[in-house]
Order: C-alpha cells, then structure tokens, then sequence
C-alpha cells in the first residue's frame, strides 16, 4: 500500500490513460490499413478514425422521442467505465498503483458495467434493431465469461495473485517456462477477446447488414458526440484486450522502474507487439468469414475448453504434488 | 436496556404488538398508517439496533425465558451470528414498514381484510426474529413454525384468486415437509447431546455416520426453505402472489432465516466438518445459481422472475458457504472465514437488493397494475424515482461495481481462487469449475437484468393501463430510497461491513480476516494486499472523474444542445410500441442455447378470427422430473391406504384392536 | 514439483502431452469427417513429438526408431487410408450432428478429473518427473472410449479406437521411458493391420446396408427380423 501515495505513480496512471485514448484510435486505422492492403486496397491512412472521432465531436446530437435519461447518460457510464478499465491495465510499466485498487476481476466487473449500459441505450428507444442488438451482445458476453474467467483463474493460480501488476512481474520474473496452462490460456483468452471487441468471425465492425449487426446495432441511434464516445470505447476496449494479452503472456520490454529510459523501452515493446497483434487481426479478419449467431456457442465453447483445459494442466502437471 | 437481548426481545414484543393492534384495523383502517406500520418499523428498527449493538459488543448473551415445557424452559441467546441476522431483519422491515402503507390502500375496497394483513405481517416478523435469538431446537421449531404459517396466510392473503390457493397449497406443504427434516436433524443431536437446548448439541460431538445423516436432514430443510433446486418449486410460485412488501420481506429476509439455520446447524451446533459436506453444498449451490438464472431469463412476470433471482442468489451464498465448509474441513481455517464472510455478505446484499426489486415491482404492480413485463414499457418516463432506485437494484444484483452485489461476488472469487492451497488435485480442480458457473451466472443475471429493464422501464409502454401509470407517494419511494442507499453503501465502504461482520468467522471458525481491514478502509485486501485489493472508493473516485471529464470535454464541442428528432431505426416508417423487442424475444437466444434444460412448449395456432397467434410456454423440467413422479406416488399410496376406509365400525373397531396388540407386543 | 524447475526440454514434453489432450478434445468435438482425420494426424505428430523430447531427456536411442515408426503410422499413413476410404465412399461433406456438444464435452472434462484422481496414487510411485503425464494419457484412452461411445458415424468410431492407442502410448513412453522395441513394432502392426481391416470391413458394410451409421447396424439382430 506504500506505493500507492507516489505522485510519479499517479502521472503514468493518467499518461497511460492518454496514451490509449490517443492509441486506441490509431490501432483500429491500423487494424484496417493491413485489412485494406490485404484486399488490394490502398485504404485511408492510419489516423482516420482519430479523425472521424474528431469530426463527430462537432456534430450535432440527434436524440429521439422516446429516448429517456439513460439513453443520453450512457455514453458517459460506457466511456468513464472503459477508461476505468484501462487504466488499471500495465501498459508501459509493471507497477502501476491503480492496479492496487482494483485486481482482474474487478477489471471484468467494469467491462459488464460499460456492457450494461450499452445494452440497456440499445433497448432505451424502443426499436426492433437495438433490441436485437442488446440481446445478441448478452449471449455472447454471457457465454464468454466463464472462459474469461478460466483465463483469469489459470494465470492467479500460477502467480498467487488477481493483481495484474504482480501477474505481469511473476510472469516477467520467472523467466522463460513453458507452461502449457499459459498456452492455453492465451489461446481461449484470444478467442474470448475477439468476442468480446465484436470482431471477426463473431461480429463484423465494418457491416451496414442491419439483421447481422451487435454492437453496431445497439448504437444505431446515436449521433454526434454520443456516437462519438461509443465508438471510443469500443476501441479502447480493443486495445485493452490487445494490451492485456500483449503484456500478460508476453511481458517483456516492460519497464519495472520509473525511469524516462525504461519507460521509453516499455512504449516501443508494447507499441511493437501491438503492431504485431494488429496485423495478426487483420489477417485473420481477411482469412475468415463472419459466423452465424448459433454458431456463437459453439466458439465460445471451444474457448471454455481451451481455458479449461488450461486449468487441468495447470492442476495436473504443474502443481502435482 | 442496552443489552443486545433486551433489545431483540423488545423487538419480538414490538412486532407482536402491532400484529394484536391490526386487529382493530378492519375497523378503522387508518390505524394501519398510524399504528400498524409503524409497529413494525420500530420493531425492525429496534431489531437492527440490536444487531448493531451485538455486532459491535460481540458477547453472547443468553437468558431464559419463564415459559415453555415445564422441563425445558425457553431459551434466547444473541451471539454474533445472530446479531448479523437481527441487523438484516431489521434493516428490511425498516424499509417495508415506510413503503406498506401506502401500497395496501389498493386492498382497501377489497374482500380481503386489513386484520389478515397486518396481523400475519407482525406474527411473520416476530417468527423470524425469534427464530434467530432461539436457543433450544423447541422454541426454535415453534418461531419456525410461526414464519411458516403466518406467511403461508400472507401468500394466500387474495386467495379469491385460484392460483394463489394453489401457491399457498404448494409452499405450506413443502415448508412442512422442510420443518419436518429439521426437526429430525435436531433430534439426532439431541439424542447424541442428551437435551434440546443448544448448548448440549455443541457439547455433543457427534461424529462419523450420524454427523452426517444430521447434515443431510438439515441441509435438506434449511436447503428447501431457503430455496435451492431441486426444492425450489414452491418458491417462485409462492413468492410473487403474496402482497409485494411481503414478497419482499420473504425473498429478502425469510430466506436468509433459512441461511442462518444452515449456518447455526452446520457451523456451531455439529462441530467438525466434513469436507465432503463441503463439496455436496458446493455442487447444489452452483447448480441452484445457474438454473436460477436460467428460469428467470425465461419468465415475463416480474415478481416470478424475481423469485426465480432468489434461487440464484441464494445458490451463490451457498457456493460461498461451501468453500468455507471444504476449507473448514481440509483445514485452512482462514481459507474457510472468507469464504464464510463472501457468504454472509452476499446474504445481506441479496437482502437488500432482492426487496429493493419486490417494491419496485410492488410500485409497478400499484400504479399500473401490470406483472407482465410484456404489457410494461417505458416507465421511466413515468416513474422517474422507482425507476432510479430499480436501476440501482438491477446494478446490484447484476453484480456490477461499485455496488454491493460485486462486493460479495469478488469476495466469493476470491475464495474460490484460494483453491490452489488444497492437497487433493480433484477439489483443486472442480472449484475453479464452480467459479466459471458462478461466472456464467453473473453474466445471465446482467442479461436477464438488461431485459427487466429495457422491457419494462425503457421503451415505449405496450398497454393503456402502463401508459396511464404515475409515480407512487413518496413513503413508497422512501421505502425503496432507503434501500437503494443501503445497496451503494454496502458496495462503497465493504470494509466497515467486514469490520462488523468479522467476529462471526471469530466465533465459528476460530480465525477472523485480520488483514481483510487491516489498511485501513479504502482497501478491502482478504488475504493481504500482496493477494488481491479492492478499493471500491478509489474505484467510484475514478468513474466520477473520468465521467467528469468526458463531459467537460464534450461541453467544448461547438454544437451544445442536443435536437429531439424520430428516431432513425435505419429509416423505416415511424416505430410504434410492438415493433421493439419483447421480454420473450430477448430471451430467445439464450432459450436456444440452453434449450436442454427447459421444457419448452411451442406452436402456432390459428384463432377463430383467422388470425395466427405464436404460443410459448416454458417450463421446469423439474416437475416432470421430479415432482410429478413423487406426487404420483403419494396418491396410488393413499389410494391404497383409502381401501381401510371400508365405513363399517367394527372394522375400524378392529383395526384398533390390532394396533393396541401390537403396541402391547412391541413395548412388552 | 515446480515447473519452472526443470529443464526446458521437459517443459516442452508437458506442452506436448497436454497438447495431446486438446486434440482428443478436438477429435471428440469434431462433427466433418476429414477435419477429424486431421486431428488425429495432429495427435499422432504431437505424440511423436513427445517421443522424440523423451528420447533427447533420457538418451535412449531406440525411442527416436518409435518416434519415426508412430509418426510415419500414425500420422501419415492411418490417416491417408482414412481419407481414402472417406473420399472412396463419398463421405467427404458428411457432418454428423451432435445433439449436444456442450455436454459430450463437459463429459469429457470429467473424464480429465476422473482420470487424475485414479492416476493419483500411480505418481505417488514416483517415476520420475514425468509421471504426471499418465493422468494425462489416461484421460486420452478414456476420451478415445467416450468418442467410440458418443459417436454414431463408424469411421469416428475407429479414429477413437486409435486415439485410444495414442493414449497407451503416450504413458508407455512417458512413465517407463517406451516399451521394449519388440513389443512396440508388435503393436504398430497390430494397429496397421487393424486399420487395414476395418477399411475393407467400412466397405462391404456401406455397400451393403448403404450407410456407416452404427446404429443402424442394429437392423442385424434377429430380433427385429421376427418383428
């Protein structure tokens, strides 16, 4: 608890929430830039949803009839509660005093309350297509929470800890292992995490199919700034996926201490692996094609038996007696 | 007079008092807001005060009472765990006693009488207050007794309604059926402790086969009182018929009774457990969780779906109690007090949360006169407070931070991640299973609470009466106020709560969660910070701040104010309330993918007007499983046991001299 | 035992083994017949591979000649018969349904659970640091049975039969450091010839009855001839 009342402490708390403010944005023009080059497509530059971001704040808001307080409260909750979420991610280094506050599963927690809200603005205005979207995103984060969990599970159980910033120095400090828990908690995390950022083959970011929509279903009535920060979140809960299994499984480069030299260090690593982890997205967003929703199960099943099985080789061959 | 006991039995007398001044009510009705309530509310106010009193003091006081059995004078005790138990009775019936008065006035043209009413509302309060401060099983089977009856006349309070007869039919017996178990549990300790009264069970030590045949009657018992599947049938039948502040007072409150029995049996009164009692309470509980959930997500009758959400939470308090029973029994007692406080915190969030929704539902019920969520919509706009205080219960039991229900779901993780400090492989393995369960079952509540919401509050109103409906008078909203505080209170300072509520694992296990407080109270760090830490202060700072921003952000935006328009539904021609998505069709889906377990009913039928009509009815597969079988057996069993009725007397004459044999021969 | 420990060569051969078990669980949830063959091609390389790690750690010479026997069987030739024989009958876009994926699967979780506990006192014996391997063998010979069990379609039904052998296998080598060779080469016959037979029985069954569903080999009983 000691550390917790360091001011150095508390800046890279608020830089890093920047940092993925401002890189949120940019790793989704990433994401497309590859996806648009694999299609032979010259696509728009990697800004660009930085700028529709910034072209939306100056929109006017359009709001409906029947819309109520939650409808326009919302975005706020959906927002306030992802950067919440992020900044208790390790970023650029491994200790960070938010993670003190608030351990993985409250990470879960803030996640489904950002998740509440959206379904809840999705049913707020009474159209069919909200309706279907709220619903569908339920299923799909109801049937991957236990596999988050598992995940979860597995990586406390190795390091003793739901802490994130002690997850990331056990990993960091206990070198290269093999462990085939870890394998296979990456892999049912990674399947987990494309769920839930509604991604290729669950849902497709870019549809304007209406029947086929999630996310973009329950945002089907906002505009302006709303819009704005919903799609915000959205990328920031991208990234903070993307960051969670960059920095969870692949610790390295992390800065340990407060230095301007570390910290530079632990920026090109995740920045590298972010690249990395984008193309690998892209490439995968290209190979596959979008599944029906009662195939949903099915993925999230497998996830389930990739977590699971995880813990069984954690229980059975890492920590026999 | 500042004596936990004094206070408690204060409490009992002051619920009594306004169960005998309803009798009067019939006469002069206005005497239910003036005297009756009020009563009550003392009563429940006394009653927290106690708790407080005994939490803060942690003595076991206990006294006898200059009634009963000439040879076994009834005994009161408050201890801790009692104490915990006062508090939640307590702070429920505070709550109730300001919302009643205002939602019985819709019973005062009715045939149903106002003496009912107010009169088994008392004896019910007094039952359980009692039943918690009993100190010996005898008095403790009458109090139950009383809670069970008084409350089977509550669920049947409109019984001109068929179903509700049917209901209360259902609950008496299957309470019965419970007591009965009970009652033998407490007879195989008292046969193995040579008395009835409490301390001479503890002084037992019963062991081996009979500590568990006394296990599994009480587990049976307690369990079908409390709910858990698959002795959960009356619950959601009897729960939602009942006047809604009884349905509160009975989801909230009589089934944490059942908990407390559970705890005081198995935890104090048996003495050593087994592990293996453990993993039984574990798999029950987790399974009660998740199919508690599943049912509700199938209902469109608001107070059934809440009654089925009792089932849920009911099954996670005992997935905490369970941890604490494997880990008592393996031997980590530390291990064991977390997963016993997770429990007991949970119990009292579930209290507060799940009659936080019954009135909300009661204040839908009163102003719109609609249960059916299908017929709701957009009573928001009407109702704006119970639509806020609603939005807080759903947020709390959809066990989301910073409220309370996350508390105790993290608590409850949090013990479960400990598994890694067992010796068998197999336990190690199976409780992280039980806690994706519980993890599935969080989210299926969040969705199911998506739904309630959305349905009902969200939208636009589907029938005349909801969009005739108004806001309800402000005792009403006082009633639901208080408790929705409550809920952000418990989830904001979960450290003092764990303050007060540490003695109890003190008392019962040996070992408190020194370190749970020890940082003093913006960390709630269970097993030490190095393990994990929750700042739920620091968390809401966060959110505050971060919602600040983002708004002070967007209040730079060149365009300010924002324009009502149509709504743009990806242009098509304007919407109407039945093109939004129904209770039914949002749980389709999820009615897909679990298609297992339910027994489903669909069809299309063609009307006589030529019109097509979809019907789905969803049902528990339980019954067929399970009750209808039993039931069958029962019947062809007095079928047969009708054959001696021959309506001859000297057959009957007969008969008795057989059985006056028979006696003789056998005590010969 | 931790882990981190040992070697890397023995971390490798714990990635393998249970990398063994998530094909069984890929086998047992696989409804299109030539993704299946995959699987179990995947099964026999990761067993293989296990060989070859096991023969690197312990420096038994012989195991490097099984690792190259199993590979070549198991995962090159048993499968290209099976996909023979899939394409010959005109099976390769049959999908058997699974009523309920959820549950085969979970019953296969329990199976895992089953088999640690039984294997438990077996590494109490303490063969060395790969012992625990044998649960995990134990649970794919357990998970072989449950897809032969499950499974309607008849060429599944001989995949877990082989699965099953893989698991045998994998705790020979794991636990006792391989059988004898002879012992080895008799078995890798064995299943050569098995494989070989059940592909020419497949062919006069689905000419005569016209389907591989095993259920509707019952039709055979005398039973249903009197009725």
């Amino acid at each position: 608890m000691a550390d917790f009342l360091s001011v150095s402490g508390w800046l890279l708390v608020f830089l890093q929430g920047l940092l993925f403010l401002v890189g949120a944005p940019l790793m989704v023009g990433w994401i497309r830039l590859i996806k648009s080059r694999l299609q032979n497509r010259r696509g728009p530059g990697i800004t660009q949803p930085l700028r529709d971001l910034y072209k939306l704040f100056g929109k006017e808001v359009l709001v409906a009839h029947s819309a109520s307080i939650v409808f326009r409260t919302a975005p706020y909750i959906v927002l306030a509660s992802t950067l919440v979420a992020v900044s208790i991610v390790p970023l650029l280094s491994a200790n960070l005093p938010s993670a003190m506050a608030a351990d993985m599963i409250v990470l879960v927690g803030f996640l489904a309350l950002g998740r509440f809200f959206l379904a809840l603005a999705g049913m707020d205005v009474g159209s069919s297509f909200g309706g279907m979207g709220s619903s569908r995103e339920m299923l799909v984060s109801a049937l991957a929470e236990p596999a988050m969990l598992m995940a979860v599970f597995t990586l406390a159980m190795s390091a003793h800890s739901t802490n994130l910033s002690s997850v990331v120095e056990f990993n960091l400090g206990s070198g290269l292992i093999l462990r085939p828990s870890f394998l296979f908690a990456l892999l049912g995390l990674v399947l987990v995490a494309i769920a839930e950022t509604g991604r290729i083959p669950i849902d497709n970011p870019a549809t304007h199919l209406e029947l086929t929509m999630i996310h973009e279903a329950m945002i089907l009535e906002y505009s302006g700034r709303h819009l704005a920060m919903m799609e915000w979140a959205a990328q920031l809960k991208l990234m903070l996926y993307g960051v969670l299994i960059a920095n969870l499984f692949f610790p390295w480069g992390i800065a340990t201490e407060l230095s301007v030299m570390s910290l530079a260090t632990g920026l090109l690593a995740v920045v590298g692996k972010l690249l990395v982890l984008g193309i690998l997205v892209a490439v995968a967003e290209t190979v596959l094609a979008k599944m029906r929703l009662f195939k949903v199960p099915q993925y999230l099943n497998l996830a389930f038996l990739l977590t699971l099985l995880g813990l069984f080789s954690h229980v059975i061959l890492e920590s026999g007696t | 007079m500042n004596n936990p006991l004094t206070l408690a039995l204060t409490a009992v007398l002051l619920a009594l008092a306004s169960a005998l001044v309803s009798l009067l009510a019939q006469r002069y009705p206005v005497l239910i807001k003036w005297l009756v309530m009020p009563l009550l509310g003392a009563s429940g106010l006394v009653a927290a005060m106690a708790g407080i009193d005994g939490l803060l003091s942690g003595q076991v006081i206990s006294s006898q009472l200059p009634f009963g059995l000439p040879w076994l004078a009834w005994r009161v005790r408050v201890d801790v765990l009692a104490s915990f138990f006062l508090l939640l009775i307590g702070m429920v019936s505070v709550a109730v006693a300001w919302y009643a008065p205002g939602y019985v006035r819709e019973f005062e043209n009715g045939r149903s009488p106002f003496t009912v009413l107010g009169g088994f509302s008392g004896l019910f309060l007094a039952g359980m207050q009692w039943v918690v401060i009993a100190d010996d099983a005898f008095s403790f089977m009458v109090a139950w007794e009383l809670m069970s009856l008084s409350s089977y006349f509550l669920v049947t309070f409109q019984h001109e309604n068929s179903a509700n007869r049917r209901a209360g039919f259902l609950y008496l017996m299957m309470a019965e059926i419970g007591a009965l178990a009970i009652l033998l549990g407490y007879g195989v300790l008292a046969g193995n402790g040579h008395g009835f009264a409490f301390d001479a069970m503890r002084q037992a030590h019963v062991t081996g086969l009979w500590a568990s045949v006394a296990f599994a009657l009480a587990f049976l018992g307690f369990g079908m009182k409390a709910g858990l599947v698959p002795v959960h049938a009356w619950l959601p039948e009897a729960h939602p018929v009942a006047p809604s502040h009884v349905s509160a007072l009975m989801s909230g409150v009589m089934l944490k009774v059942a908990v407390y029995g559970f705890i005081r049996f198995s935890f104090d009164l048996l003495g050593e457990i087994q592990w293996g009692w453990g993993v039984a309470v574990l798999l029950i509980g987790s399974i009660s969780a998740l199919m508690g959930v599943l049912y509700a997500l199938m209902q469109h009758d608001l107070k059934r779906l809440l009654a089925y959400h009792s089932v849920e939470n009911i099954g996670i308090i005992f997935i905490g109690l369970g941890l604490a029973m494997v880990f008592a029994g393996t031997g980590h007692p530390l291990l064991a007090a977390l997963g016993l406080v997770a429990a007991l915190y949970h119990t009292i969030n579930h209290a507060l949360f799940k009659s936080l929704l019954f009135l909300g539902a009661g204040a839908v019920l009163h102003s719109s006169h609609q249960r059916d969520m299908e017929q709701m919509g957009g009573l928001l706009h009407k109702m704006p407070w119970t639509g806020l205080f609603f939005l807080i219960g759903c947020i709390s039991i959809a066990a989301l931070p910073p409220f309370n229900g996350f508390v105790s779901e993290w608590l409850t993780f949090q013990a479960a991640l400990q598994a890694w400090a067992l010796e068998n492989g197999v336990l190690r393995s199976l409780i992280p299973i039980t806690a994706a369960m519980l993890a599935l079952t969080g989210a299926l509540a969040a969705a199911c609470f998506v739904k309630v919401y959305g349905v009902s509050f969200l939208g636009q109103a589907r029938s005349k009466q909801v969009r005739k409906a108004r806001e309800v008078d402000w005792g009403m909203r006082m009633g639901q106020g208080l408790l929705a505080a409550f809920c952000l209170l418990l989830g904001i300072f979960p450290t003092s709560m764990i303050g007060l509520i540490n003695s109890i694992p003190q008392q019962l296990l040996g070992t408190g969660l020194k370190q749970a407080t020890e940082h003093g109270w913006l960390w709630l760090t269970p097993l030490g910070a190095s393990v994990a830490s929750y700042s739920a202060p620091l968390i809401l700072l966060g959110l505050l701040f971060a919602w600040g921003l983002a708004a002070w952000v967007m209040r730079r935006g060149s365009v300010r104010e924002i324009r009502r328009s149509d709504a743009w539904d990806c242009g098509f021609s304007p919407l109407n309330s039945r093109m939004q998505y129904t209770a039914s069709s949002f749980a389709q889906p999820i009615r897909r993918v679990f298609g297992l377990l339910f027994h489903i009913e669909e069809g299309i039928k063609r009307e006589q007007s030529g019109q097509l009509r979809h019907e789905l009815h969803v049902g528990d597969r339980l019954w067929g499983w399970l009750y209808a079988p039993v039931a069958r057996i029962v019947l062809n069993g007095g079928r047969l046991a009708g054959r001696l009725q021959s309506g001859h007397v000297r057959n009957y004459l007969g008969w008795t001299l057989a059985t006056l044999v028979v006696v003789l021969w056998l005590i010969s | 035992m931790m882990l981190a420990h040992l070697p890397l060569l023995e971390q490798g051969i714990f990635v393998l083994a249970a990398l063994v078990l998530f094909t069984s669980f890929a086998l047992l949830a696989q409804t299109r017949l030539t993704a299946a063959i995959h699987s179990f091609a995947w099964q026999g390389i990761m067993v293989a591979l296990v060989t070859v790690l096991v023969a690197m750690v312990s420096h038994i010479h012989h195991l490097y000649l099984s690792a190259l026997l199993t590979f070549s069987l198991k995962s090159l030739l048993i499968p290209w018969m099976l996909h023979r024989l899939v394409r010959r009958l005109n099976m390769e876009r049959e999908v058997e349904m699974i009523s309920h994926p959820a549950i085969l699967l979970l019953t296969g979780a329990v199976l895992v659970i089953f088999s640690y506990w039984i294997a438990l006192p077996i590494e109490r014996l303490g063969l060395g640091n790969t012992r625990n391997i044998v649960a995990i063998s134990l649970s794919v010979v357990l998970l072989g049975l449950w897809m032969m069990v499950s499974r309607r379609q008849v060429i599944a039904q001989v995949l877990g039969f082989m699965s099953m052998e893989n698991g045998l296998f994998l705790a020979a080598v794991a636990s006792t450091k391989g059988m004898p060779l002879v012992v080895e080469l008799g078995v890798a016959f064995d299943v050569l010839v098995a494989a070989v037979l059940f592909g020419i029985f497949f062919f006069h069954i689905s000419e005569s009855i016209e389907s591989l569903d095993v259920d509707r080999l019952n039709r055979l009983s005398e039973r249903e001839e009197i009725s």
